[in-house]
């Protein structure tokens, strides 16, 4: 091992084997410790901001403990607060939104990724990321004055005569509730999905495809049997990140969902949701309980969110390391 | 060509028809909400829209000015919040840090990125402007700027990584320092990539409405300084389409319209620049 | 980057005195007045260029909230606080909040009935009934009684309520809570409920929007909202029996007997209220004023706009549907602004 020297201010690729005072006069280590502030400044803000949910929602912590997802009573004269109906309104809204996005979602990205020549892929993924980036208000404004109308005078009466005899379709038809505001969050989490399940369809190996054409599949056999249940998992990916985007969105939902805490069968009820109660009351919560219990909402959203994130992205990386792995066999 | 072939082939041709149908539709959900835009807001969009300010209720000749110019000073300090985080955050995760701090630092970064943005609204209210007893432009640019960090790091560091080695051995082995390094050699290289993120970061919480309900609330007039209440184009857009006044609802159009022309170019901006199809002066 | 460090520096420091000459007042609160407020407010910024009132109309409970976390200048409320309220502004500030009546006004129920064009009666037990979610259509008899005449579908009755804390809420709960006992005993009266059945609309602007928009609708809304969005709304029964359609003279009838006995901290119910003229869902709304102000600027602007309120103010009430306040209130009010330090 060479001795360094530490009396030499060369040039050393590695900034370890220098003195710490050269490292201090030529810069480098006030320059480390400034872009370390800044980064463990990204840190101190998330760990700041689930501190202030944890402490915000202390009140109903202790008082309603798990019974605040239990209960469905939302009364504030009373001091009753119950989570059910919002994250009920969540979910439901959500579950719509995936299975309208879903289906439509991985079949406009097959055909991205398997079918279209290069050049249509990339000009329609341009614009499919265009989609992604409308913010949510103005899905709102469109489905107040589009969507909305149009459930209420034709797509829910149609609904109802013909399927409603099931108790998803029963009740008056609002234009507002747990349906529109999932055709609305269908739109908005379609691009998600279309572009992450567009990129691991990509990332699924030429060979594999070619193997079950030259095994005399067609070409949709060789995508469906093949190449979507290789790609399945970053699929699931996309998905979950579909869903925990549907989860966490405020200003589309508040406009058209009706704003009423409610838990029914009905997809034509007006619902609430999380997010939108938040949005909705929290500027008006007077007395503390009423507000934590707000912020204990918020906590679970984030919660919730959290996982799905999690889970998502850690599907989409087996997935493409998959890829990677079984095309070098 | 047996009967179970041609069944086989007419399934495939079937099925491939309708996902091509799939993407036309989710592409054409795109021009459809901008045709209709441009078709409502479009004749919505006056000069008193961009001059005047909001009219009593009930009155026309409004506008929503002090909104447009609300909305420049929130994004202007949520630039001045987010992007200098992200950028120095990125360059320590791509220079100097071992891999345990960089992934404790990308983690809480993914995690602030999926925090949904109500949550970010009701962070900054108890954050600042409960302690500071006013809501105020400024809560509002701090919360738009959290929501801007995370995409800015996340990206810069993937540009600055992807510099070749080759420019960083270069630079070391004519004698510069690190710091000089990245200053004068890798951040100029990764510059289109750092300006892509940094525009991508500022188009996604130019529409954000959220976090500014708790923060910025809303003003009917100007807004002095950086310490008052101010209207901001999300908000007015929301407030103005849920009331019964249909004056309102024109111009909550026009601001629709407005709101997306804005993020749409700077979104194609960005891309363009990022595939080297616009040429940024340097 | 030097250039660029200079620039943002000068945009800071532009933004940081832009229009830094007037003073910005911030308030906010009831929507019930706020067609009444956004009027004043700009009217008086005309006349005194260098105050801004900026007034933001997210209910009252909000009004009653913000004013107590002292996020905002002043408050507004058509539900009076209550004494728990009070008491929690008076520890949280160590002086306590003070109610100014500025305007009276309607509460009117709104409707949106496919084929029928006139205005219905309402009787005390059919709106405490819809409301309850007992009376569900619109041929019920407790409806169609009060309005031989008037051909009623037989269409299911879609309620709607306010989704945030509202003294218009407050308003309506107290007058079915004084002529229905179910009401009184199931629901109570508050800013906000817990309402049995209903739509949840944002503010009077989103209950008038969701009537508007949603066939056999049935909402209420303070009168303006209903008039300048052309929807009828009906006669209400009051105590003595007689049908009265809302009205300036109808609600200062209303007004007229607590305007003799006016508490001193301005916190009355007019529900409900006895004469034979007298529309039984009106209200005062009040604006809620710090005793103490750190501020002394933004203290003496407010207690020029106040004294131009009542005064000046009150001719621009009539134009909006709104009832100028009893000439009694008014000499008792100015007196109380003295109280403000």
């Amino acid at each position: 091992m060479a001795t360094t020297s530490t009396t030499v201010p060369g040039p050393s690729p590695l900034s370890t084997s220098r003195s710490f005072l050269a490292r201090l006069r030529e810069g480098d280590e006030i320059a480390r410790l400034i872009t370390f502030l800044f980064a463990a400044s990204v840190v101190l803000l998330t760990v700041l901001l689930v501190f202030e949910l944890w402490q915000g929602s202390a009140l109903p912590r202790h008082k309603f403990g798990f019974e605040f997802f239990r209960t469905s009573t939302w009364d504030p004269i009373a001091d009753q607060f119950g989570a059910l109906p919002f994250i009920y309104g969540t979910l439901v809204t959500a579950a719509v939104a995936l299975i309208l996005a879903v289906p439509l979602g991985i079949g406009a990205a097959i055909f991205l990724a398997e079918l279209a020549p290069a050049r249509l892929s990339d000009t329609l993924e341009f614009f499919i990321d265009l989609l992604a980036a409308v913010p949510s208000v103005i899905y709102g404004l469109l489905g107040v004055f589009i969507v909305v109308p149009l459930m209420r005078l034709y797509i829910q009466p149609s609904l109802k005569s013909t399927l409603g005899f099931l108790p998803l379709f029963k009740g008056p038809a609002y234009g507002v509730g747990f349906l529109t505001a999932g055709v609305v969050l269908a739109i908005m989490v379609i691009p998600y999905i279309i572009s992450v399940s567009r990129e691991v369809l990509l990332s699924v190996p030429r060979d594999q495809r070619e193997a079950a054409l030259s095994l005399g599949a067609t070409r949709w056999e060789s995508t469906w049997k093949v190449v979507v249940p290789f790609a399945r998992t970053g699929i699931f990916g996309s998905i979950f990140l579909a869903l925990a985007r549907a989860l966490g969105e405020t200003m589309a939902v508040t406009m058209v969902i009706g704003n009423t805490p409610t838990i029914a069968a009905s997809l034509f009820s007006p619902g609430y949701s999380i997010a939108a109660v938040i949005a909705n009351e929290f500027t008006e919560a007077t007395g503390d309980l009423y507000l934590q219990s707000l912020i204990e909402l918020g906590l679970v959203l984030f919660l919730l969110t959290f996982i799905l994130n999690g889970a998502a992205r850690l599907l989409i990386v087996i997935t493409s390391q998959r890829g990677s792995g079984m095309g070098n066999a | 060509m047996n009967g179970r072939l041609r069944w086989r082939k007419f399934v495939s041709n079937f099925m491939l028809t309708m996902t091509g149908l799939c993407a036309l539709i989710a592409v054409s959900v795109l021009f459809f909400i901008l045709g209709y835009l441009v078709f409502h807001g479009g004749a919505s969009i006056s000069w008193n829209f961009f001059t005047k300010l909001p009219a009593p209720v009930g009155e026309t000749g409004g506008g929503m000015a002090n909104a447009i110019l609300g909305s420049a000073k929130l994004l202007f300090l949520a630039s001045l919040f987010g992007v200098p985080i992200g950028f120095f955050g990125a360059i320590y995760l791509a220079e100097f840090s071992g891999s345990t701090t960089a992934f404790i630092v990308r983690y809480a970064a993914d995690l602030l990125n999926g925090v949904p943005s109500i949550v970010i609204g009701i962070f900054a209210y108890s954050l600042l402007v409960l302690p500071f007893k006013h809501f105020s432009t400024l809560a509002g640019g701090c919360a738009l700027g959290l929501m801007m960090i995370p995409i800015t790091l996340r990206s810069t560091e993937e540009f600055l990584r992807s510099v070749p080695g080759a420019l960083r051995e270069g630079a070391m082995a004519l004698g510069a320092s690190k710091w000089r390094t990245i200053a004068t050699v890798i951040v100029p290289a990764a510059y289109r990539g750092i300006l892509t993120a940094v525009l991508l970061a500022f188009a996604r919480v130019a529409g954000e409405t959220a976090p500014l309900l708790f923060t910025a609330f809303g003003n009917r007039f100007w807004s002095p300084g950086w310490n008052q209440p101010t209207a901001s184009l999300p908000v007015m857009i929301f407030t103005y389409a849920i009331a019964p006044y249909e004056d309102w609802h024109r111009q909550a159009w026009a601001a629709g319209l407005v709101l997306l022309g804005l993020i749409l170019v700077i979104n194609i901006v960005a891309r363009g620049i990022l595939s080297r199809g616009i040429s940024v002066p340097r | 980057m030097k250039r660029i460090a200079a620039f943002l520096l000068v945009a800071l420091a532009i933004g940081a005195v832009w229009a830094q000459g007037a003073l910005s007042i911030n308030g906010a609160g009831a929507t019930f007045p706020y067609p009444m407020y956004s009027k004043w407010f700009d009217e008086y910024h005309k006349k005194n260029a260098n105050i801004q009132i900026n007034y933001q109309s997210i209910g009252s409970g909000g009004g009653i909230k913000q004013v107590t976390e002292g996020t905002v200048d002043f408050g507004a409320t058509d539900g009076p606080m209550n004494d728990e309220q009070l008491k929690a502004y008076q520890d949280k500030h160590g002086s306590p909040v003070l109610h100014f009546p500025t305007v009276l006004g309607a509460v009117v129920p709104t409707y949106n009935i496919t084929g029928v064009d006139a205005t219905l009666n309402f009787t005390p037990e059919a709106l405490a009934g819809i409301y309850l979610g007992k009376i569900t259509k619109w041929n019920d008899p407790a409806i169609a009684n009060a309005n031989k005449g008037v051909k009623l579908p037989a269409e299911d009755i879609v309620v709607v309520h306010r989704a945030d804390g509202s003294g218009t809420t407050y308003c309506w709960t107290d007058y079915l809570s004084k002529v229905s006992d179910e009401w009184k005993t199931k629901v109570n009266k508050g800013t906000s409920v817990n309402w049995p059945v209903g739509l949840g609309g944002k503010g009077n602007e989103g209950v008038t929007g969701t009537v508007k928009n949603t066939p056999n609708s049935i909402g209420y809304v303070e009168l303006i909202y209903a008039e300048s969005n052309k929807i009828p709304y009906g006669t209400v029964q009051n105590s003595s029996g007689v049908f009265v359609k809302a009205s300036l003279a109808a609600v200062s009838a209303a007004a007229a007997g607590a305007a003799k006995e006016m508490p001193d901290d301005f916190r009355v119910s007019i529900t409900n209220a006895p004469g034979k003229a007298s529309y039984p869902i009106s209200t005062f709304t009040w604006l809620l004023i710090p005793q103490k102000f750190a501020d002394a600027s933004k203290r003496d602007a407010l207690k020029g706009f106040l004294k131009w309120a009542l005064a000046d103010g009150q001719g621009y009430t009539e134009a909006l549907s709104y009832a100028k306040l009893p000439k009694e209130v008014v000499t008792k009010e100015l007196k109380a602004i003295d109280k403000i330090q």
